[in-house]
């Protein structure tokens, strides 16, 4: 254990590291499992990044994959990981942070949950959301909201705020999270993590409680890039249950040490500055630097539709979501609203009325009515062109940039609150983020550095599948920016 | 004034795959309630649809069967409402990019040849099953309802007519030629009892000889061949009452009550939808490539047309007998099954449309239901052919084999119905009736060889039919000449 040290040395140990404790006999899986457990019994009471532990059943594992260490021991052995409440796990309460789910019991396994077990991951717990991942902050969970590891007084971001909150404060090693319109590489940038959307089709959605059937995607939440990319191993692949999954052309590769050297990178021109807090900017065009002077080729790039992106995705968004959401109708499982009802017309307002939060309600209103007859072709009809130009302007910016970039969120983590009274504002948390989910890209998050206190994410997005590419570059920039990724809860456990 | 209907179909057609369209568990009818279900069918959180490949090339030949274009591409819609039989809160469907368009069937009515275009076959799938505790037996006033979820996510194929069948008969006609087909090509079981054959009706009525369209209604809840001639009946009936009395038919569901045989309009609660269809995000599109349909095409199943056109080709039988053959898949199987065991079309032809649809006719019984194998009667067909038996005791034992199932020799055997062909033995008989009959012998002997016909009459009547018809004809010319 002497490699290892103490608790505070254990919770900063990225996957990869750790794995290479494990491996050479160094550390044990019971040693990791019980280092993260015992941070989050000591902090979660205010991070709040859990709404179900699994900590007996994450002692086992653990303890099950030391007795049977060495050869043989599946590849990511004893990793502590926290999974989104989103994902299905069977036997484990599923709740996607809502009353609707407050007792579901899922009967099967998300494929996404499922490889990451079959590869050796312990699970410590399915962690808090907006409430089936609509919102920015985690505010929108039905159970609470979570708190900023780097200032309890401040939110995750969202909708996998959980996710992101848990990994910054050393609460798991690393993450699943799902990422619609942003919900992953958001609240990483909130958070000062790394955060993974792959490219759409490239992991599967069977068992992930769709929000928009069209956008989600499962992905990782790490410390380093190179988790993220040892965990994509791990998640990508055509699942029989998904008919909207693929084979990923390439096998996900770790990225080596390297520098930018001749990487296109382009800045869109469309999103920087306007709407994006100037201190943001500033930390943002430091990295900018710093990426250029290691080699990059760093131009400006246009992505002339890319203003209707953000009114297109609350079109399309919410559309799907009101049909996807159907299906709570208290008939079958979860909710269902007590006492006597004249019809079951009755029933199911009543118990929707019971079981959503406003922001559901709200996307399923807005939704219902873009698809209603009459308003289809001017809202549906027309987003969809929308999104079919955006798609177009990427592959057009991807003929002269290998990759794009933008901050990941025009802010730093807001305050509790701040912005709960305001949707639109609150959407706008999105809007560097979401043009990429109407294009289906891989794009990744990583922490470019501290304003005010708080991390700045960097957004780099590429073209569809190019995710070898973009993790490389994303490596090599994560180096040398040098961010201090370590939170304050985790310095206090020194 | 005369007024003309115009009926357009929608029927449904529960597949006869294997498993469901979206998820794999069993789609055969019946079963425990609630034992043939799983995530994707009892539409859990997290489930996702994925289509089945056999439905598709059910679809597929259905959609070439009658004659329509494939487009190469189609896409599933999502068809939104909400009713405890439908576990996702929609049906996963198509819209405005159907599977296949532009069809046509043809049927004769009043010996005349019409074509009934078909505007579209489409691939969904069937909802759960809801059984409502209480009086009515609808949801309306139900104590409590159950649900069973076998049902739920069967392939569903719904075929829609244009509006261009006039009267119930020819509705029926057509619907009976569309099952027909449908059990050809091998994709349903289409029985409408189990509701594995449906079918909807949209109904106007307009003065004869007027171009223009009336306002139609959709009479549903037809469970029959004649339920749905009745229904139709009854409805135009009532239209034409409407517009008689200087009403308007109002634009409406109605629904076919068949233990009164009435129709009446539903509630327009029950009906009114704003189904807010819109691109199933979670399937993607169904190319139906130039190949595969070509491997379809090449892989249908023989069709009654061409199987009525090579059994008068190649069994030389008249057009009629053809088409009464062919009119059911079963049927037509039943003929080929039985020149297995005696070759003579023509005779097998003959048996099958007289003696075996006369007596399913007279007794009720469908032909799955028949006590006589193909084997059976190939046997029977045998001994008459070898002279064993008498063409009329022949069909007398067809008839008890019908009712007992036993083997025509066993029959034979036990009542002693073997054809007398002994001359000797005929002779003797002969001798008898020829004294018992003098003038008649006078007649035939002044030249009345008609009266011939009585001589064997008597002797058959003596032998109880057994005597065989061409050695008693001899044998009579001998004694009476002599």
């Amino acid at each position: 254990m002497t490699a290892a040290g103490g608790k505070g040395n254990l919770l900063r140990l990225s996957a990869i590291e750790a794995l290479g404790l494990i491996g050479r006999q160094e550390l044990t899986a019971s040693a990791l499992t019980g280092a993260y457990l015992a941070q989050i019994n000591q902090h979660d009471n205010d991070v709040s990044a859990y709404l179900r532990l699994t900590a007996t059943e994450a002692q086992l594992e653990a303890a099950a994959f030391e007795a049977a260490a060495g050869e043989g021991a599946p590849p990511l052995a004893g990793l502590p990981t926290a999974i989104k409440d989103v994902l299905v796990t069977e036997g484990v309460i599923t709740t996607c942070a809502s009353r609707m789910l407050e007792n579901y019991n899922p009967i099967y396994t998300a494929t996404s949950v499922l490889k990451l077990r079959q590869a050796g991951i312990v699970m410590l717990g399915k962690t808090n959301m907006d409430e089936f991942a609509m919102g920015s902050s985690t505010e929108n969970s039905a159970f609470g909201p979570t708190r900023n590891p780097w200032d309890l007084g401040r939110v995750p971001g969202g909708s996998s705020g959980g996710s992101a909150a848990a990994v910054a404060a050393g609460e798991a090693i690393w993450a699943l999270g799902s990422d619609t319109g942003g919900s992953i590489r958001q609240p990483a940038a909130l958070c000062g993590v790394v955060g993974l959307k792959p490219t759409y089709g490239s992991v599967s959605r069977y068992g992930l409680v769709a929000f928009a059937s069209s956008f989600d995607q499962v992905g990782p939440i790490t410390k380093t890039v190179r988790d993220a990319a040892l965990m994509l191993k791990y998640l990508v692949g055509k699942d029989a249950n998904d008919s909207t999954s693929v084979e990923h052309p390439d096998e996900i590769a770790l990225p080596e040490d390297r520098d930018l050297a001749g990487v296109r990178i382009g800045i869109v021109r469309e999103l920087v500055g306007k709407g994006i807090d100037a201190e943001v900017m500033s930390v943002f065009n430091q990295a900018i630097k710093k990426m250029e002077a290691a080699g990059a080729l760093v131009s400006e790039a246009g992505l002339p539709h890319v203003e209707y992106a953000l009114p297109a995705y609350y079109i399309l968004a919410p559309a799907e979501a009101s049909a996807n959401l159907a299906r709570f109708d208290g008939v079958r499982y979860g909710l269902r609203a007590g006492g006597a009802h004249a019809d079951v017309t009755e029933m199911y307002e009543e118990t929707r009325s019971q079981g959503f939060g406003d922001e559901v309600k709200r996307r399923i209103m807005l939704g219902t009515y873009a698809l209603s007859s009459g308003y289809y072709e001017a809202y549906y009809g027309q987003a969809q062109k929308v999104r079919t130009l955006v798609v177009q302007d990427f592959a057009a910016a991807f003929a002269d940039a290998d990759l794009l970039v933008l901050p990941t969120a025009p802010t730093t983590a807001f305050k509790l609150g701040e912005k709960t009274g305001d949707p639109l504002t609150m959407y706008k948390s999105d809007i560097c983020t979401i043009p990429v989910n109407l294009a289906g890209l891989p794009a990744i998050s990583i922490p470019a550095g501290l304003a005010g206190g708080l991390p700045v994410g960097l957004q780099l997005i590429g073209p569809a599948f190019s995710e070898n590419l973009l993790l490389q570059a994303a490596h090599s920039a994560e180096s040398v920016i040098g961010f201090d990724k370590v939170s304050p809860l985790v310095k206090q456990a020194d | 004034m005369e007024f003309e209907p115009v009926i357009g179909l929608e029927i449904h057609v529960e597949l006869s795959t294997e498993s469901k369209m979206f998820c794999g568990c069993r789609a055969e009818f019946g079963g425990e309630p609630n034992t043939r279900c799983c995530p994707v069918c009892m539409a859990h959180p997290g489930a996702l649809p994925v289509a089945n490949k056999k439905a598709i090339e059910y679809l597929a030949r259905i959609s070439l069967a009658l004659n329509c274009n494939i487009p190469g591409r189609s896409i599933f819609h999502r068809k939104n409402y909400f009713y405890p039989d439908l576990p996702k809160g929609y049906q996963i469907s198509q819209y405005d990019q159907p599977f296949a368009v532009n069809g046509q069937l043809g049927i004769i009515f009043d010996d005349e040849h019409i074509s009934v275009g078909i505007e579209r076959v489409h691939m969904e799938e069937d909802t759960a099953k809801n059984i409502h505790a209480g009086k009515s037996g609808r949801i309306a006033g139900a104590l409590y309802s159950l649900i069973d979820f076998n049902r739920s996510g069967t392939p569903l194929v719904e075929i829609v007519t244009r509006p261009e069948i006039h009267s119930p008969q020819a509705a029926r006609i057509f619907l009976n030629k569309l099952k027909n087909l449908l059990k050809y090509l091998d994709v349903s079981d289409c029985n409408m009892e189990e509701g594995s054959l449906r079918c909807d009706a949209n109904v106007s009525v307009r003065p004869a000889g007027s171009g223009t369209l009336g306002v139609k209604t959709e009479l549903k809840n037809m469970n029959s061949f004649k339920h749905l001639e009745k229904g139709l009946a009854k409805e135009i009936e009532r239209q034409v009452a409407v517009l008689e009395f200087g009403g308007q038919v109002v634009q409406q569901t109605v629904h076919f009550d068949f233990a009164s045989g009435e129709v009446t309009p539903m509630r327009s609660k029950e009906f009114a939808h704003d189904y807010r269809y819109f691109p199933e995000p979670d399937l993607v599109p169904l190319a139906a490539s130039s190949s595969f349909v070509q491997k379809i095409t090449a892989d249908m199943p023989e069709l009654p047309d061409e199987r009525a056109k090579r059994y008068m080709a190649d069994f030389n039988l008249p057009a009629y007998n053809a088409e009464v053959l062919t009119s059911s898949r079963e049927l037509s199987d039943y003929f080929e099954a039985t020149l297995a065991y005696f070759n003579d079309s023509r005779i097998v032809s003959n048996w099958l449309m007289g003696e075996l649809l006369g007596y399913l006719n007279a007794s009720g019984t469908e032909l799955a239901g028949c006590l006589v194998t193909p084997a059976g009667l190939g046997g029977l067909l045998k001994m008459i052919s070898s002279g064993e038996v008498s063409n009329a005791v022949g069909k007398e034992i067809f008839m008890e084999m019908c009712k007992t199932g036993g083997a025509a020799e066993n029959i034979v055997a036990a009542r002693g119905l073997t054809q007398i062909s002994d001359a000797a033995e005929l002779a003797a008989i002969a001798e008898r009736v020829i004294a018992a009959n003098p003038a008649q012998a006078e007649q035939f002997r002044a030249g009345k060889d008609k009266v011939l016909g009585f001589f064997v009459g008597q002797i058959m009547k003596e032998t109880g039919g057994r005597a065989n018809p061409q050695v008693t004809s001899r044998v009579l010319r001998d004694k009476l000449a002599g």
